[in-house]
């Protein structure tokens, strides 16, 4: 229904906070069907350039489009996994309860959530293994856990578009696998996934395209094309200019050097 | 069982225990959003900034009429809350600063003006000073059915809007990529919780109000891990704390309404916190206790 | 003196042994302790009372001094057990404590002089006529009470000033080098409740929060040193206080009331006119700031497109308005001011960054 167009268009957009910007002329264009690494140091605006995307910040300049479209006009087509951190997990809800959030947007105001959302819910809850948690009380589950559940309620949005700000934050390694694993099967399925993500070393393996940003946009293209040595340098600037050695030494190590863990 | 059916066969009193209920229940139900979205204080601020707005409205009217000092008040505890705001936003003074500021100044501001109106010497402001802790028994039946009626208004949006607020609360960023204005709900929400402390003014007063809005959720929280559940029982808390305080009240021995609701309603907590299954500290004590024996044992049988 | 001089002096007095501990409370974020501690006293004093039975005994002030730190305590202890969070803690244990006071009053106090009234709302207009003489100098009570309390802020924050320091900044680093913050904590929440305490006959429980928060908060807009922190907060409550007592006079209504919205009024004023920190020089900066960042975007623009393909298009004036999403008007506005300021030149309808706008939008992008 919208092939002419790019999942994700972003044009020269910059945005600031309290009249400094954070993100400086951005441009951004990703196809249908991929799954997207947004990679940086701390501070490079990654976090911002999504919320910036779904509308949660005002851009100083420049627009984004979802498939041609003010984001606006196209919610319906984008799902949304905040950083895990950004919410009090001791929240009284249940599992469930949290999940079924995901389809309060298409039940617009005042309806409530039926059997037919629960259903739903305890599916996405099935792909991301946790069907037996779903009357849990979110406190009582694990960091991974819970991210799963962010994950699920992303799920029930049944949405095209995907943005996930670092779901790899504070998991295991177990946890990180069913989710690339899930991650994989939505772009199998044609939908576009963008991850905020830390570790470099696990780019190549997990994603097929990259932006690399700092503050600016340094690369964005095919992991193969974008995610080289020199792009590398430029977004991390020196920290890890002093590796020698072949790309993957290299990579390794500024994977650490991003890495906040 | 005389002084039961006195209680309630007596129609003024059955009145007050009716306005206590109501808002018990409204500032219950609404507490849990203050509290889960740490506005606890807020709460706090915003009462004490109600009483200029009474004093005022008395004294720009000359009614005493509830709906006139229930609407000066509303205002003026909204003008506290965005005072709050302003200084938080625009300079560097911190959140509890600003409330600690609002709350005294406002307050002194309402005090100020009460003794200008007792030293000049106007009639009938003798009604206004019930509004520092809240005299049940001066209540008459227009307050009951403004308090009631005002009620039902603030409870009825909250069930409207339940799915929304719940979203907001739990993950506003969430709530706005859903495509909710994020900030009109904050501000309905917020008019609420100011709707539920002007209600309970006159009962409970400016001072304590706040305890309304804390205690009956806090209280709730520990019996049950939902929202909807502790939407319910903190109101139930709320109700019985309200009831409880005004019949003690106004039967009448000099003592002022809101202390006695907000002692009730924090030996309540009190028992929640101690008590409750699952989170109640009695229950946490006896899970460590059991751990530490079974430890002990294990120990025991593979030395 | 006058008991007019004398009500005044007590004014500045109560001023300033509030601003004193105040302005570590504003630095700690834990103003609404203030709020709690000025509360609870009071049931402190009514529990004392009906120990000594004796309104004018000093163990009154032990005793509500005592209550402010054990608030304090029970505040920290609720949040302790992780089931309350502390903001609710504190809105747990004032009310129920205050309560507690104020239905032991009416009940079993009505014949003494501790009404509800004065709870709230102290009158220093009557402290003159309570004397006390010491050292064979006749004073107001107050006088003595609160010249003892000032005393005691200024020997804890002279002693202590350098540890205050370091545990208000750097909790951290304060305990690793040994200083207890703990003891720190309780010392200043001590000094807190004493102080609400003294000032709670001559302005009443609720208006000490205002004289404690407001000139530090004040003076937190005028300085970045502690020490003159501390030195203008004094100096802003005590005016207030004074005008406090002129705007009473005038209006006449209470002193303590009219104290404490002047505390308010100084506070507004600050916060509207500080030079740094006002409201005013903030909108200013963030209008003058506007217009840079918008001159730096637009030549960031010009520099991310120079050299691709795209840049022809890019740069032109006419499109730029659908690039950047600006109005026309503020385009031509910012081009203009760019154009001034040597940043980039117009060749028709295509801009050209200059040299110098090259390396100024350079340097605003890098970190």
């Amino acid at each position: 229904m919208h092939t002419a167009a790019a999942a994700i268009e972003v044009t020269d957009l910059t945005v600031a906070y309290h009249d400094t910007p954070v993100l400086w002329d951005v441009d951004v264009r990703v196809p249908h069907g991929v799954l997207m690494a947004i990679v940086g140091p701390n501070g490079a605006g990654k976090t911002t350039l999504i919320k910036a995307i779904l509308g949660l910040v005002r851009p100083a300049a420049g627009q984004t489009l979802i498939a041609g479209l003010p984001y606006a006009q196209q919610r319906q087509l984008v799902g949304y996994v905040p950083q895990r951190g950004s919410v009090d997990w001791d929240f009284p809800t249940s599992v469930l309860d949290v999940v079924m959030m995901g389809r309060y947007g298409r039940l617009g105001w005042f309806r409530r959530p039926g059997s037919r959302e629960r259903e739903l819910a305890l599916a996405a809850l099935e792909t991301v293994q946790l069907q037996q948690y779903a009357n849990r009380q979110i406190s009582q589950l694990s960091g991974g856990q819970q991210q799963r559940v962010f994950l699920a309620r992303a799920l029930v949005q049944d949405a095209q578009v995907y943005f996930m700000d670092e779901p790899f934050a504070g998991v295991d390694a177990v946890t990180e696998r069913a989710i690339i694993g899930v991650l994989q099967g939505l772009r199998a399925a044609g939908k576009t996934v963008v991850v905020v993500h830390h570790d470099l070393q696990t780019v190549p393996e997990y994603f097929d395209w990259v932006t690399l940003l700092n503050v600016r946009v340094i690369a964005c293209g095919p992991v193969a094309e974008a995610f080289t040595d020199e792009h590398l340098r430029r977004a991390y600037g020196g920290r890890i200019a002093f590796l020698g050695g072949g790309p993957s030494a290299e990579v390794q190590d500024a994977g650490h050097a991003g890495a906040p863990r | 069982m005389d002084a039961l059916r006195d209680v309630f066969g007596d129609y003024t009193l059955r009145s007050i225990a009716l306005g206590a209920a109501a808002l018990g229940v409204v500032s219950g139900i609404l507490g849990c959003f203050a509290v889960l979205r740490r506005q606890a204080l807020l709460g706090d601020a915003m009462s004490h900034a109600a009483l200029p707005g009474v004093v005022l409205a008395f004294m720009l009217t000359g009614s005493r009429a509830p709906l006139v000092l229930v609407c000066g008040a509303a205002l003026a505890g909204w003008l506290g809350a965005l005072a709050v705001l302003a200084i938080v936003r625009l300079s560097r003074i911190k959140e509890d600063s600003a409330f600690g500021l609002v709350l005294s100044v406002f307050f002194a501001i309402g005090m100020l003006l009460l003794s200008m109106l007792q030293r000049s010497g106007v009639g009938g402001q003798a009604g206004l000073d019930k509004y520092l802790f809240g005299q049940a028994a001066a209540l008459v039946t227009a307050d009951v059915l403004t308090i009631v009626a005002l009620g039902a208004v603030t409870l009825l949006l909250v069930a409207l809007f339940w799915k929304e607020f719940r979203v907001l609360s739990f993950d506003p960023a969430y709530a706005a990529s859903l495509g909710y204005p994020v900030r009109a709900l904050d501000i309905l929400l917020t008019s609420l919780i100011v709707m539920a402390i002007v209600i309970g003014l006159q009962l409970v007063g400016v001072v304590l109000m706040s305890a309304m809005l804390v205690a009956p959720a806090v209280a709730a929280r520990q019996w049950t891990n939902r929202l909807g559940a502790m939407a319910l029982l903190a109101g139930g808390f709320g109700a019985l704390a309200g009831v409880i305080g005004a019949v003690i009240s106004a039967t009448g021995r000099g003592l002022a309404t809101g202390p006695v609701i907000v002692v009730s309603i924090s030996v309540l907590v009190l028992a929640s916190l101690t008590f409750a299954p699952e989170r109640g500290m009695l229950a946490g004590w006896l899970r460590q206790r059991g751990n530490r024996r079974r430890h002990a044992t294990d120990d025991g049988a593979h030395p | 003196m006058s008991p007019h001089v004398e009500i005044q002096l007590i004014a500045v007095l109560v001023a300033a042994a509030c601003a004193l501990p105040g302005t570590f409370l504003v630095l700690r974020r834990t103003a609404m302790v203030s709020d709690a501690i000025s509360h609870t006293m009071l049931f402190g004093i009514v529990i004392s009372y009906f120990v000594v039975r004796d309104l004018a005994s000093p163990w009154l002030m032990v005793g509500a001094t005592l209550t402010g730190v054990l608030t304090v305590w029970l505040v920290e202890l609720l949040t302790r057990t992780r089931r309350v969070h502390e903001d609710a803690a504190i809105g747990l244990v004032f009310p129920l404590l205050f309560s507690l006071a104020v239905i032991m009053i009416s009940r079993f106090a009505g014949n003494v002089h501790l009404d509800n009234d004065a709870v709230l709302l102290g009158e220093i207009g009557f402290a003159p006529f309570d004397r006390l003489t010491l050292l064979g100098i006749e004073l107001p009570r107050a006088m003595w009470v609160l010249g003892g309390i000032l005393s005691a802020n200024l020997l804890f924050i002279g002693v202590c000033y350098k540890e205050l320091q370091l545990s208000t900044f750097d909790a951290g680093l304060a305990a690793a080098l040994g200083f207890s913050p703990a003891l720190l904590h309780y010392g200043l929440m001590t000094l807190v409740s004493l102080t609400a305490v003294g000032a709670f006959d001559a302005v009443g429980a609720i208006l000490v929060i205002a004289l404690m928060i407001g000139p530090p908060a004040a003076a937190y807009l005028l300085t970045d040193r502690l020490s003159h922190m501390i030195g203008l907060g004094v100096a802003i409550g005590s005016l207030s206080a004074l005008a406090g007592y002129w705007l009473a006079r005038l209006l006449d209504t209470t002193i303590a009331g009219a104290m404490a919205t002047m505390v308010g009024v100084s506070f507004a004023l600050v916060f509207v006119l500080a030079p740094q920190r006002g409201v005013i020089a903030l909108l200013r900066r963030r209008a003058r700031q506007r217009w840079i960042v918008a001159q730096q975007m637009l030549a960031a623009h010009l520099l991310q497109h120079e050299g691709t393909p795209a840049a022809a298009d890019e740069s032109r004036l006419s499109t730029l308005g659908e690039h950047l999403r600006w109005s026309p008007e503020f385009i031509g506005a910012v081009v203009h001011r760019a154009e001034e300021a040597g940043m980039l030149q117009r060749e028709g309808d295509t801009l050209r960054l200059t040299e110098r706008g090259r390396a100024l939008a350079a340097a605003a992008m890098t970190r």
